[in-house]
């Protein structure tokens, strides 16, 4: 059911903000074991809450549009009083003294808040393997990632554990987890969505975005967590218009460009088998294709591990286990500087050292020019193909991801081949545009597929309104993934 | 093609105050020198005159300079690995000998 549907029945009183938390508690309960989606659940906490919510609407009080909805946060989002550990060693045991504004407006939209989900560290990562808690599993193959970085957040959604969560963004973390998982992630405009109280990874390229089942509820929960806020001063003073009311189902005449010579090399036959087959879906609702060139996309992925890296090396100069998070066991003749660097040693896994290393020698005196300054020059050209494209186009179509889910340990011991997986998606943070993921189909295994749409800046209107005029004639968005299933029929006598 | 030695990877661990193992030492020397290779492929392209993007808003941010009440001393000393809480201190390692 969606989120949409669940607060109708609660609102209409053929169920209660409770029940269902209970329900999704219990889901949780069975198939945590297998999927490990969650850093913590936050049970007790959830159902306090859901009872003040159905007291609220005994006594008559005005409803939240999430009103008695669980949702789940990406772990890198503080909680007031819930440990927040970005799935980090160098965070253990970190409970946020305040909330992320994202936490707040949810809260104040009606939401329960069920727990915190798990992620590649610092959200650097694209498998949900680079977690000091351990990997999440794919709720439709157990042996295969959910993606990542927001790999938590997408296998307990996929799975039914949550209808709704809250992902980051910083080189398509919300969308390729989504497409990889069969689910819709959507990453707003750079600076819609507060970034306050999210750990910063690269602060030019991270966004909060929703993960949901429909294209509707994507919209409903944007609706939540959007619009200006005062605590970042990135965040966008740019209206937040009726999203649920642009979702018309009308496509005719919307042109849809799709850069034909991007989609080459090394992607799976599946993959633009099914992107061909949605594109023709939008077509026969009357939406028109128009052939583009990108001609700099193709450089996405080194401009991406520049930049990121970049601001990554910097944002997380502040983990020296002075404040919080984890220090080193100190010996007599410690220097503070031995602290830090044997406390960041101890505290930080081996991807996340990779990339503060990698930018603190791209930023470093004698380099900086050759690599982070073409980086972002580069970052203009990309920028300036997506300008002049969008004069002739509404949004701009292409497959999330080259490949479906893969299996676990697959890619961890080769960073570029795993950082290939964000081809498709590191474009839209680059250029600070909106992007969507909905599925598309399935390859021969039944692993999910994703198609991405592109749109322009602060246009979420557009991107969703095509995104839902495509779920409205497909039903791809309401399997249930196989493996979760699986674990939910098994008779109850079986360990 | 780069050229990244262990004494390269050494100098960058100490700027980015990273005491790495020997083993992490050897890794990265291989896989950092790998990511440099492949990302020096945006060489390619000319970006004479081109503006760099730092960020995508280009917006002023400014806002009127008036204080806001902030987080409690005895909330941000509370997830400290040390501190001196009586006093509102975080506790390091001597740096004065």
């Amino acid at each position: 059911m969606t989120a949409r549907q669940l607060t109708q029945q609660i609102r209409r009183g053929d169920t209660s903000a409770v029940a269902v938390c209970e329900a999704h508690l219990d889901r949780i309960k069975t198939l945590e074991p297998a999927v490990s989606a969650f850093n913590t659940v936050t049970a007790e906490r959830a159902l306090a809450r859901a009872r003040s919510l159905d007291a609220l609407q005994q006594a008559g009080a005005p409803l939240g549009p999430l009103h008695g909805v669980p949702v789940a946060l990406k772990d890198n989002m503080c909680t007031a009083g819930v440990p927040t550990t970005a799935s980090s060693k160098i965070l253990r045991g970190f409970v946020p003294p305040y909330n992320a504004t994202v936490a707040t407006r949810l809260e104040a939209a009606g939401a329960v808040i069920v727990g915190k989900t798990n992620l590649d560290e610092f959200a650097m990562g694209s498998s949900t393997e680079n977690s000091a808690l351990g990997p999440t599993r794919n709720p439709w193959d157990l042996d295969r990632t959910p993606g990542g970085s927001s790999g938590g957040s997408a296998a307990a959604v996929a799975a039914g554990m949550v209808p709704l969560a809250l992902g980051s963004d910083t080189g398509g973390s919300i969308r390729q987890p989504a497409a990889l998982c069969g689910i819709v992630g959507l990453k707003p405009t750079y600076g819609r969505v507060s970034r306050y109280g999210l750990m910063a990874f690269a602060s030019s390229l991270d966004q909060i975005g929703p993960l949901t089942h429909t294209v509707e509820d994507a919209a409903l929960m944007l609706a939540a967590i959007g619009g200006h806020d005062g605590h970042d001063a990135t965040s966008s003073s740019e209206q937040l218009p009726d999203l649920l009311a642009a979702l018309t189902g009308e496509v005719t005449g919307l042109r849809i460009g799709v850069p034909r010579a991007f989609l080459g090399d090394g992607v799976d036959p599946a993959i633009l088998a099914a992107f061909n087959a949605a594109l023709a879906t939008l077509a026969a609702r009357g939406a028109t294709l128009v052939d583009i060139e990108l001609p700099h996309a193709g450089y996405g992925i080194p401009v991406y591990y520049l930049i990121a890296t970049a601001e990554a090396s910097s944002n997380l100069a502040r983990y020296d286990g002075v404040r919080y998070g984890h220090r080193t066991a100190i010996e007599k003749d410690d220097t503070l500087r031995t602290m830090y660097e044997r406390s960041r040693d101890e505290g930080f896994g081996a991807e996340v050292k990779r990339r503060i290393m990698l930018g603190t020698y791209v930023l470093s005196a004698g380099y900086y020019d050759a690599y982070y300054l073409k980086a972002q020059q580069v970052r203009t050209l990309l920028r300036q193909d997506f300008e002049r494209v969008f004069a002739t186009v509404d949004v701009v179509a292409t497959p999330t991801t080259p490949t479906p889910a893969f299996k676990l340990g697959e890619k961890t011991s080769d960073p570029i081949q795993m950082y290939l997986n964000d081809i498709f998606t590191v474009s839209a943070n680059l250029t600070g545009l909106p992007a969507i993921s909905v599925p598309c189909g399935f390859s021969a295994g039944r692993l999910p597929i994703g198609l991405q749409f592109t749109g322009r800046s602060f246009d979420e209107v557009t991107l969703l309104r095509v995104a839902d005029a495509y779920q409205r004639d497909t039903a791809f968005h309401t399997e249930s993934p196989t493996a979760a299933e699986a674990l939910m029929n098994r008779p109850a006598s079986q360990p | 093609m780069s050229t990244l030695t262990q004494q390269d990877v050494k100098r960058i661990a100490e700027l980015a105050r990273l005491e790495l193992t020997t083993d992490e030492l050897d890794l990265f020397t291989r896989q950092l020198g790998g990511i440099l290779t492949y990302v020096e492929q945006i060489n390619a392209l000319d970006t004479t005159g081109v503006v760099p993007t730092s960020h995508v808003l280009n917006r002023p941010v400014d806002r009127p300079d008036v204080p806001e009440p902030s987080l409690s001393r005895e909330d941000l000393l509370a997830n400290a690995p040390d501190a001196a809480r009586e006093a509102g201190l975080f506790k390091v390692p001597r740096v004065i000998g």
